[in-house]
């Protein structure tokens, strides 16, 4: 039977405030254990929580960003549960009017059509604390200093597909929630963690099948491998004439496998009510206004421009507004310099973006500056140096050796463009090879490269390519 | 509505709360008379009645995104019943 998978995410987003949703305690990452967890966060009594008005306009700009509606009032919740993490034994989250409503988010998975991605709702929760369970004699240690940093939970709708279309809209969320500066999306710190649904059901079929929901997903590798190891299991399931349970299953990366979380499974019933601490939240249509006046240009409207003012290939476009500080990199690089566009979007793309990898640095702490690769490009353009050469003037700047134009002058690189001065070279070069002229005469085509590679060691690759080869055909006819 | 004692147990698991077996059935009596209440309310029409999130009507007051709090921890840990590394220790939560 051919089956069919049916997945929805939903994604909790720290976002990035300086203090707590609920208390003025700071949400810095790192900090000792409960060193920045305060009455409030503690739920000690007599506390009252007071809405964090910078969390609310990040989640409006959110759903913004996702043409989503926004709802002009808006009320908290408490979900209530008992868990050491959680003192007050609940947390407060929305759940039947949530600040941002329907939207979608349009993906692009790789070598298929754009698909839209219905974005069920997003709400704004606090977060919980952290248990650690080794090394306390039998007991558990408890860090609340994540307890109340703020979180935006984007449910999505049950769209997707296949694990690869999860992954996709993940980068694309990553991206949007990056580009409007609403959070770091740092993984490893936990700003952004994925929890996944997954049924399958027989092609065709219109009822969704029963769902697992995998949890702990921090990476986009992982989210893959869950989801896949996943859709294998529920298909054996199914064909061994089982049934899914519905249950909350653990991805263990090590293991790469979802096991079950039983035991601890017990029905959920959070007993969800109207939270009488916090008053309805109200959205006026002057704050509405205002963010959308402030959203900086969406990724795929810069991926749109980029493709129409620069020419770009949809896939180079792509890559380069994949984040702000690349998209922001390659325009300064363009503005700077008067070289074609497209050879800018190869450098930044080539050789920018692989020694960063290499280096296993960011953009942000590249070591070759926009402004440097610009001039290193109209050095290019200019016919000062050639694209081979250049590429040793790029090392030179990223160790550190200063600009284009000083590394040109102090390597002494500057290309040889003197019709004569190269002319000279090939005769040389010739006339010091004759067994190989006799035999290129006699049909050996091939050799013309070994010429031209005698003429560039010569010259320590300072002539011309164009001028080398087309001066070189005229002597070899 | 009547509940169950069954039901009983459950709501109280749920609130943690530890109830005496011999009370069971008088609690069960007595949360139902607030149920068979709440049913008799269900009868009133609130068609077009936007339901009520808070009894005040006045909305949220928002506060400035600043770090106001310092860390006091030493003042709160004094009231815990114990302490190691900064954590606050519990009897442990997972087998």
């Amino acid at each position: 039977m051919n089956w069919e998978t049916v997945i929805g995410l939903e994604v909790h987003v720290q976002l990035a405030t300086c203090s707590k949703i609920f208390s003025g305690a700071s949400i810095a990452y790192g900090a000792e254990p409960n060193t920045q967890a305060c009455a409030v966060d503690l739920g000690l009594p007599g506390v009252l929580p007071v809405l964090n008005k910078e969390a609310v306009r990040m989640a409006v700009k959110f759903g913004l960003a996702v043409n989503a509606q926004i709802a002009s009032r808006s009320v908290f919740a408490r979900k209530n549960y008992f868990y050491p993490d959680l003192p007050k034994g609940y947390q407060i989250s929305q759940y039947e009017l949530p600040v941002v409503g329907p939207g979608s988010l349009d993906i692009e998975p790789e070598g298929t059509d754009v698909r839209r991605i219905g974005i069920t709702r997003a709400h704004l929760e606090e977060d919980a604390g952290k248990s650690l369970h080794e090394d306390f004699h039998g007991m558990s240690g408890i860090d609340l200093n994540r307890a109340g940093t703020p979180l935006l939970e984007i449910v999505s709708e049950p769209d997707l597909r296949s694990a690869k279309e999860a992954v996709a809209y993940l980068k694309k969320l990553h991206t949007l929630v990056r580009y409007i500066e609403i959070s770091d999306g740092n993984m490893q710190e936990g700003s952004f963690r994925c929890d996944a649904n997954v049924s399958i059901r027989p092609e065709g079929q219109a009822e969704f099948g029963t769902r697992a929901e995998i949890k702990n997903l921090n990476s986009f590798r992982f989210v893959e491998k869950a989801i896949n190891f996943e859709i294998e299991r529920q298909i054996d399931v199914l064909e061994g004439g089982g049934t899914v349970v519905q249950e909350t299953r653990l991805y263990d990366s090590d293991k790469d496998e979802t096991r079950s979380m039983r035991g601890k499974e017990e029905a959920n019933d959070y007993r969800y009510f109207p939270d009488p601490d916090l008053l309805p939240l109200d959205i006026a249509p002057e704050l509405l206004d205002e963010i959308r006046a402030s959203l900086p240009e969406l990724p795929d409207a810069k991926k749109e421009r980029f493709v129409e003012t620069y020419g770009l290939s949809a896939y180079d476009a792509g890559v380069l507004t994949a984040s702000r500080e690349m998209a922001d990199y390659f325009e300064t690089v363009v503005e700077r310099s008067s070289a074609d566009p497209k050879i800018a979007a190869n450098w930044v793309i080539g050789e920018l973006t692989g020694a960063l990898n290499k280096a296993g640095i960011e953009l942000g702490q590249s070591q070759v500056s926009a402004e440097q690769l610009a001039g290193l490009l109209d050095r290019i353009a200019d016919n000062t140096i050639s694209g081979k050469i250049a590429k040793e003037v790029f090392d030179a700047i990223w160790n550190g050796e200063g600009s284009a134009d000083e590394v040109i002058d102090r390597r002494g690189l500057k290309q040889i463009t003197d019709t004569g001065a190269i002319e000279a070279v090939i005769d040389e070069v010739l006339a010091a090879n004759p067994g190989q002229l006799e035999q290129y005469r006699a049909g050996k085509d091939k050799l013309f490269g070994f010429f031209v590679g005698q003429v560039m060691k010569k010259t320590q690759g300072k002539a011309n390519p164009s001028q080398v080869n087309q001066i070189l055909k005229e002597k070899l006819k | 509505m009547s509940l169950s004692s069954d039901e009983v147990r459950k709501v109280a698991h749920l609130a943690r709360l530890g109830i005496e077996e011999s009370a069971i059935s008088e609690y069960a009596e007595q949360l139902s008379r607030i149920l068979e209440l709440v049913e008799q309310m269900q009868a009133v029409d609130t068609e077009g009645v936007e339901p009520m999130a808070h009894p005040q009507d006045i909305s949220q007051r928002l506060r400035d995104d600043e770090v106001t709090e310092t860390d006091q921890r030493d003042r709160f840990q004094e009231g815990a019943p114990q302490v190691e590394s900064g954590l606050y220790l519990v009897p442990k939560v997972i087998e």
